[in-house]
């Protein structure tokens, strides 16, 4: 007979400790499984000493556990002592792998065979996945691991490591110093690694430090080492150790199994939840990471809720506060839960969204009550946040040199989305037309929002379709002139390197870039030639329609792009009905010739386009490049880049490539969709409307953006002593004096506290980045995109 | 975009160095003082103002340039004013003596004057000619990234050493062990080392080769690739080091001079107040 609880809660994680613990206070016959032998297995895999931040800081917390930002010592032990003295029920080394019955006898299968019946569930089991074992006879001995804290603490092994991604590699080579190292490849190559480690392990195979057995797998474990499957045969490897780095599996499928649907296909999908964080099986409760909450206080506080709503307590969520504040610019009588039912009612955009997406996403955003003629945002601005009109009206001007050739959109529709979609600065003025009710919706939330509810995706992309059309071709034509050319077209994407048309193809229609940039190239004396370099915002592959010729160059995207595709004859229709267009058109495409023909003559330029956009240089709005001819190697720019931010240089003047005597420096590019920002759990990474990218104060020091930067431009960096003045050190000799010793050592209160840090273009400093103004020969530049093609042919 | 310190801005400040050296110039021609020209007329102590405010100026670019995220202009502005005054001065400071030399703390000053401006211009030509050559002798790798590949070739050079006889072992040990980029000044600057063990290794493998027995010839000629190697990366170590060191040697002249050129200034013009 199998144990029978009221609460299962599977996951000893912030979200289920605090479930879990607050059974316990309340009385109710419950248990905590956790697969491992410790509590809250992610954050116990934390580095030692490694400091986990309180974000964020408004929102209370309500747990029978306390937690504080502190290191991941005290943390974890913290909770230890608060799980010990609520005497809460907890099963370790118990691994859930599948849960059936329904709401009152829900049977939870574990790993070892045994049931656990509970009459509700509370799933918190994070988004790290399953480790994958070896899964072969023998594994359990304990020189059998799937872990490698530090690679120093073994010497004069004999080490076998399994697995050739990354993990495996990376364990591999900081093994290799002090031990014997065999690694084992499933393949034939090392293709799922990072371009640097794949040479890496490569040069440690053939320089003969690390052995390697290709197209290999484990058939068993042994006292004295392992037994492979090699194509040619088994064969006895003795070894002291087996390192085995073979990835995790996702839970989705676990969730899935247990009856749990998802929205969408799309990897970044959460499942769809309740206001009470209940899943469309009832009596099952999804909370912490899996429901979309990274952040520790967050995945507490549902803890106490759910349970509390299993106890049929309503509960005011946690957000409610926060929620009434942000509205109380609608006067006091209304409630939250009215004004969230107004906004379902009037924005279709997010009337696809659960109750409970909603709540998190005005959490996320802002109200805004303009009156007629406040700005909302600049022509030419950077920003990237969204906005829906749930009252009033508000008007788009176009035209810079005309203000009052406008159009007025109202209740229910939105505006900012080019921005959010190309990355790149607003392309027109917004105005409120009205007294209106504006809800902000910064670029992150939008974007995830898109990303898990396919009908938001589907009325932005037929919204914007249109506009992108009418502002970056036809401004002055109107929406019934452009009907014709709006329907035929469609969205395309391509990733980096991919061919949009190939030179000789024959003309199939226009493409509009709305995000990412091309490169344009033509075939001469058997040589592919960059002619240039075309940005989001302009039209391509206009010539061939217009000569009704075949394609006369290559276009290949330079970074993941996205184009508009308009259909030939919709676009030469379109011409004919507005020679002022068909003018602007034929101006355009004789520059291009005349650019094209002075590019060809200098194949060097093009060179140095082409090496520009291998840089990743494509995707940058903003870019440090250094003359070599002109630069003394003084690194008085990385000095001033140190001595204005804290003491760490966020630049690296001597790494990266240089191809003739252009050298791109190991510095941010901030990129138009910053891979930065993309996993950043409390949102701290911000473009400023001059475009800068950077860290706000509230970064918790996780790495993330650190491992997502493809440029290896932002570092984990503590606090630094304060410098004695000029004076003192030039007087008196003081030091560390201006531009010495770069990192002096960090004061006993900053230790263990590293945060993100990167360039932010000096945004808070008066005239400009410090690197470029305190390099004294003039050879540091900073570059947008727009003016490859000026350095390109001044170089070339 | 890019621009050299020589040309900022349209030769702006080569432009008031040139007023500024032919109205000094002019004065001079037309003045007629009582006795010979000398530092103690109304020109001369005009001039001699003027010398000695470039002077506190052009030493106020070691200010400037550590007061980083300050100042308005583009610490290329003020180098390029640096260099332009500051050959100025050759021509201010000249008339402000009127030609009067003698073994006196006013003529010590003068030589200081005239030794910094020359460490000066030696710095516009290492300024203007090195970087270029640094970069084509870099190739893309920094002394860093060559220091790895060395002892990567040094690796490969003993294995392929092995069993070719204590000989040549000890040639190659050598090479990995004593041969040395940089160190003091003067290697720094030299550039080449005669004596350098990964050449001599190489010419003493070269040599021993044609006698050595036919078995070893496989070995023999992989070691001497790889020796051939690693010559040519230490010659381009040697290289980056020493453009390296030319771009930084003449500054140990040119700052701590100009120091001790402000001493005698002040030294000059007490003398000049008190003692005249």
């Amino acid at each position: 007979m199998a144990e029978r609880f009221r609460v299962a809660v599977v996951g000893s994680g912030p979200a289920g400790l605090s479930a879990a613990a607050q059974a316990a206070e309340r009385g109710i016959s419950h248990v905590l499984i956790e697969r491992t032998d410790h509590l809250s297995d992610t954050i116990y895999k934390y580095q030692k000493g490694k400091f986990v931040m309180g974000h964020p800081e408004v929102l209370p917390l309500r747990s029978p556990l306390s937690f504080g930002a502190g290191q991941r010592e005290t943390v974890l032990d913290t909770w230890s002592q608060g799980i010990a003295k609520l005497k809460t029920n907890v099963r370790h080394n118990a691994e859930m792998t599948g849960i059936a019955g329904a709401k009152g006898a829900f049977r939870i299968a574990l790993k070892s065979g045994e049931t656990v019946e509970a009459e509700h569930v509370v799933l918190s089991i994070g988004l790290q996945g399953n480790i994958r074992t070896l899964g072969v006879p023998g594994q359990e001995r304990p020189w059998v691991q799937y872990q490698l804290d530090d690679p120093k603490e073994y010497d004069g092994e004999t080490i076998v490591v399994v697995g050739a991604g990354d993990a495996g590699i990376e364990n591999a080579i900081g093994l290799s110093d002090q031990n014997s190292v065999i690694i084992i490849n499933l393949g034939d190559e090392f293709v799922r690694s990072k371009p640097a480690n794949n040479a890496a392990i490569l040069k440690a195979i053939a320089d003969g430090r690390i052995e390697c057995f290709y197209k290999t797998s484990v058939a068993r474990v042994e006292d004295d080492g392992i037994v492979v499957k090699t194509p040619d045969g088994e064969a006895h490897v003795k070894c002291d150790r087996v390192i085995a780095r073979l990835g995790a599996d996702p839970p989705r499928k676990l969730v899935e199994a247990c009856g749990v649907t998802f929205p969408s296909q799309d990897r970044a999908a959460l499942p769809e939840l309740s206001p009470s964080y209940e899943s469309n099986v009832p009596g099952l409760y999804i909370i912490g990471a899996l429901a979309g909450y990274p952040l520790i206080k967050q995945a507490m506080n549902q803890g106490y809720e759910v349970i509390e709503t299993i106890l049929g307590n309503p509960v005011e969520p946690a957000d409610e506060p926060l929620l009434r504040k942000k509205f109380e610019g609608l006067g006091p009588d209304v409630t939250v839960d009215q004004i969230i039912q107004t906004i379902q009612a009037n924005v279709p955009v997010l009337s696809g969204l659960t109750t409970l997406q909603l709540r998190e996403f005005m959490l996320d955003s802002k109200v805004h009550f303009p009156t007629k003629g406040t700005v909302i945002f600049q022509r030419n601005d950077f920003t990237s946040s969204f906005y829906s009109i749930v009252e009033g009206a508000v008007a788009v001007q176009f035209d810079p040199a005309d203000p009052s050739k406008q159009v007025v959109l109202g209740t229910g529709q939105f505006v900012g989305e080019m921005s959010l979609i190309s990355g790149r600065r607003r392309t027109a003025t917004v105005v409120a037309h009205e007294r209106s009710v504006l809800i902000e919706t910064p670029r992150r939330s939008m974007i995830k929002l898109v990303n898990s509810v396919a009908s938001v995706r589907r009325a932005l992309d037929e919204a914007a379709m249109a506009r992108q059309i009418q502002t970056h071709l036809s401004p002055s034509s109107t929406t019934a002139d452009l009907a014709e050319v709006v329907a035929s077209a469609k969205i395309a994407k391509y990733s980096r390197g991919d061919v949009l048309f190939r030179e000789g193809d024959k003309g199939d229609g226009v493409h509009l870039i709305r995000s990412g940039s091309v490169m344009v190239s033509r075939q001469i004396g058997g040589r592919d030639i960059v002619l240039s370099y075309v940005a989001a915002g302009n039209y391509i592959g206009e010539m061939s329609p217009m000569t009704e010729a075949l394609r006369s160059a290559t276009v290949r995207a330079a970074v993941a792009t996205e184009t508009v595709v308009l259909e030939s004859s919709a676009f030469m229709g379109l011409l004919s009905r507005s020679p002022e267009l068909r003018k602007r058109v034929e101006t355009q495409f004789q520059d291009r010739l005349m650019s094209n023909v002075r590019m060809e003559n200098r194949p060097e330029s093009g060179n140095i386009i082409q090496f520009l956009i291998e840089q990743g240089v494509g995707e940058a709005t903003d870019v440090l490049l250094i003359d070599e001819s002109l630069c003394v190697r003084c690194d008085n720019c990385e000095k001033a880049c140190a001595e204005t931010h804290g003491g760490t240089s966020r630049l690296n003047r001597e790494a990266g490539p240089t191809y003739a005597t252009v050298h791109v420096p190991t510095s941010c590019r901030h990129c138009e969709h910053p891979h930065c920002m993309a996993d950043c759990p409390p949102d701290a990474i911000h473009r400023s409307p001059n475009g800068e990218v950077f860290i706000a104060d509230n970064c918790i020091g996780c790495g993330n953006c650190q491992r997502n930067c493809p440029y290896g431009v932002i570092q984990m960096a503590g606090e630094t002593a304060p410098k004695p003045g000029l004076l003192s050190w030039l007087l008196f000799g003081s030091g560390p004096g201006p531009g010495q010793d770069k990192r002096p050592k960090a004061g006993k209160k900053a230790e263990g506290r590293k945060v993100a840090v990167k360039c932010d273009m000096c945004k808070d400093i008066a005239g400009g980045p410090a690197c470029v103004r305190s390099c004294p020969t003039g050879a540091a530049i900073r570059v947008k995109p727009e003016e490859f093609l000026v350095i390109a042919s001044r170089k070339g | 975009m890019n621009q050299s310190i020589l040309v900022y801005r349209g030769f702006r400040y080569l432009k008031v160095a040139i007023a500024l050296s032919l109205i000094a110039s002019l004065f001079y021609v037309f003045h007629q003082p009582m006795q010979r020209p000398n530092g103690g007329t109304w020109l001369g102590y005009g001039l001699g103002s003027i010398g000695a405010g470039l002077i506190v100026w052009l030493m106020w670019f070691g200010i400037r340039k550590r007061r980083y995220g300050g100042g308005r202009a583009m610490v290329e502005e003020w180098l390029s004013a640096h260099v332009y005054l500051g050959l100025s001065l050759i021509v201010v400071a000249t008339l402000h003596s009127g030609f009067k030399f003698g073994w006196n703390v006013h003529t010590l000053a003068y030589v200081l004057m005239m030794t910094v401006i020359g460490s000066g211009i030696f710095g516009v030509y290492a300024y203007v000619r090195y970087p270029t050559l640094m970069t084509e002798n870099q190739r893309g790798a920094t002394l860093e990234m060559m220091m790895g590949q060395m002892s990567d070739l040094d690796r490969e050079c003993r294995a392929a050493a092995m069993g070719l006889g204590d000989d040549i072992a000890r040639l190659v040990l050598a090479a990995s062990q004593e041969t040395c980029i940089g160190g003091s000044v003067w290697r720094q600057l030299r550039g080449t080392d005669p004596s350098c063990p990964t050449h001599s290794a190489l010419v003493g493998v070269h040599t021993r080769a044609a006698a050595a027995p036919g078995d070893h010839a496989v070995a023999l000629r992989r070691l001497v690739t790889l020796l051939q190697r690693k010559d040519d990366l230490v010659g381009r170590a040697r290289r980056d080091v020493q453009i390296k060191a030319l771009l930084d040697i003449w500054l140990y002249i040119h700052v701590p001079l100009s120091f001790a050129l402000l001493a005698a200034l002040i030294a000059h013009i007490v003398a000049v107040f008190f003692y005249w």
